[in-house]
């Protein structure tokens, strides 16, 4: 196993010396210790009984839910994190603000996940500020994968993370196509969902189904919220580790929406709290929705 | 064998410094300020002009803190970079509000002093780092010179070629408590100050034309760091907007800039020939440079 580096990384010379415009590979190059899900050279050659993270009880988050509308996409997450049979955290948000007009969900290993967003959201700012112009929405999508893959090795212990990103592509001719959904594998694989709605985590069968059935690609941008809480609910209605929404503790799901003209806003609480509201007294009446 | 040329330390120093300055000289002014809502950039930079791809001279490097050189653009990029890498491992490492405005100057300081002590050639730039705080007596402006001096300065820094008259102009016309159009007024007014851009002589000798230059919004590369905003405080001002707050007689400014070279203000490489030309009169690059 590898000493653990102190946390200051380099001398002066790393940040002088020309490089890479990239946060990770200059992280990589200086600073290896800082990535995330990397897992001890001792520990890789155990085999994954089992799963492998079944007998390490860490936090999963669970379903991520985004669709498209016309101005924009939309991305919601529940609240919820469960360890085994017990749920870890009941109020963890798991819906990112990644740059002006980007977002990322998590599933899967709560952990490692944060982490991965977190270094993706210092990238994307990174190269930014470097090269004095965004990357574009394709170049941050490929970024991700290439995150994901770098995981793999601890995805195969059972530390799996699957994000799905969405952003609003400003380069795009099209403003009805600008709103994109971008899911992965954990291998690293990208998948471009042209069809306007998808879904990841455990709940994400029962939330497909629901968005199979409301999704409306004219939604303006409060229909397109109301949809992801509905197909949130439906998650949260069949899947033991989805979290609904809690009306008692005021726990609502963390929604952002992604247009043009605002680029990436999450929803303020008192706007989810009246979607949230109407989408239960609908259900009062029609248990199904 | 041969003995090395013994050459005192103080000569040694004072050459550098010389070399330096002549770099330094050459160069079109850059004014920060601090104004009610934050830390004002003017650069007059002709290649700025609503290019998100042009060779600049202010820069973001984190959430509250600001960049702004004047001198070699290859030297100040390099240090520019650093100081982003910087800030963001040290942000990534601990926390975004563990990054501060005095552990970078200190680091640009360190790396400036170093280099002029044990380098051959030492940095040809003049840098000013700002951070903006939640109130405006929290605002900072540090000048870090090519030798690594180091200044705090309370309420404005102008650096690059001709300063002095600049550095007058403003000293009659600062006061805190300035609003973003007042302050972007008086830091244009200083810019003007200075005869030609590059400063071939001695202000007033050069006839009455040169007086008068009035810059527009394509002249000028505008930031500021926006105690308002959240998270990412710098806000480049650029276009319609910059016109719109620029004194009434630099509006009308508009003429496409004449086709000059970007990025280092003279295009030719070394400063030693450059110097011994600008000495002598005119420089190459300053008849298109004057407006």
């Amino acid at each position: 196993m590898e000493p653990r580096l102190p946390v200051a990384p380099t001398g002066p010379g790393a940040y002088l010396a020309p490089g890479p415009s990239s946060f990770t590979d200059f992280v990589t190059a200086n600073a290896p210790h800082l990535l995330p899900g990397r897992v001890p050279a001792g520990l890789s050659a155990a085999p994954a009984p089992t799963g492998g993270a079944a007998g390490l009880q860490v936090p999963h988050g669970t379903t991520i839910v985004a669709l498209t509308f016309t101005d924009g996409v939309v991305i919601a997450g529940d609240r919820r994190a469960t360890a085994g049979n017990v749920i870890a955290q009941r109020d963890i948000e798991k819906v990112f603000i990644t740059d002006s007009h980007s977002a990322v969900g998590i599933a899967g290993s709560a952990g490692i996940a944060l982490q991965m967003v977190r270094l993706f959201t210092v990238e994307l700012e990174h190269y930014d500020k470097i090269e004095g112009v965004p990357l574009s929405l394709d170049g941050k999508a490929n970024k991700l994968a290439s995150m994901i893959q770098q995981n793999l090795g601890a995805a195969l212990q059972g530390f799996v993370v699957v994000p799905l990103f969405v952003g609003y592509d400003l380069d795009s001719a099209d403003p009805a196509k600008a709103g994109r959904i971008i899911t992965y594998d954990a291998t690293g694989g990208r998948y471009d969902e042209l069809l306007g709605y998808h879904a990841v985590g455990s709940g994400s069968v029962f939330a497909k189904s629901a968005l199979k059935k409301l999704y409306d690609p004219a939604a303006d941008r409060d229909l397109a919220v109301r949809t992801a809480v509905e197909a949130l609910y439906d998650a949260a209605d069949d899947d033991t580790a989805t979290g609904g929404p809690d009306l008692v503790r005021r726990i609502y799901p963390v929604v952002v929406s992604i247009t043009a003209d605002e680029g990436a806003v999450r929803r303020p609480d008192d706007e989810m709290e009246a979607v949230v509201r109407a989408v239960v007294a609908g259900r009062m009446e029609k248990p199904g929705g | 064998m041969t003995m090395p040329f013994y050459s005192s330390v103080d000569q040694l120093l004072r050459d550098r410094s010389e070399l330096a300055r002549k770099g330094i000289a050459r160069g079109r002014s850059v004014v920060v300020l601090t104004y009610t809502g934050g830390v004002l950039f003017v650069a007059e930079n002709r290649s700025s002009e609503n290019r998100p791809s042009a060779l600049r001279k202010v820069s973001e490097i984190y959430d509250r803190i600001g960049f702004a050189a004047v001198g070699r653009y290859n030297e100040f990029e390099t240090l520019r970079n650093a100081g982003i890498r910087m800030a963001d491992v040290r942000g990534y490492s601990y926390d975004r509000r563990d990054v501060t405005g005095r552990m970078l100057a200190n680091y640009y300081a360190q790396v400036l002093g170093t280099s002029f002590v044990e380098q051959q050639k030492p940095y040809e730039v003049e840098l000013c780092l700002a951070a903006v705080g939640e109130t405006p007596e929290a605002d900072q402006l540090y000048r870090i010179t090519y030798d690594g001096s180091i200044t705090d300065e309370p309420q404005f820094v102008v650096m690059g070629g001709t300063t002095e008259p600049i550095s007058a102009k403003l000293k009659d016309t600062y006061r805190p408590g300035m609003e973003l159009a007042e302050a972007i007024g008086i830091a244009v007014e200083g810019l003007q100050a200075t005869g030609t851009p590059a400063g071939s002589g001695p202000t007033g000798s050069n006839g009455g034309a040169q007086a008068t230059r009035v810059l527009g919004a394509n002249a000028l590369e505008v930031a500021v760091l926006d105690r308002s905003r959240p998270h990412r405080t710098f806000r480049r001002i650029t276009g319609q907007v910059l016109r719109d707050l620029l004194p009434e007689e630099n509006r009308a400014v508009d003429a496409p800039p004449p086709p000059t070279v970007a990025g280092d203000d003279v295009p030719a490489a070394s400063g030693a020939v450059n110097g011994e030309q600008k000495e002598q009169g005119d420089k190459p690059g300053g008849a298109a440079n004057g407006s």
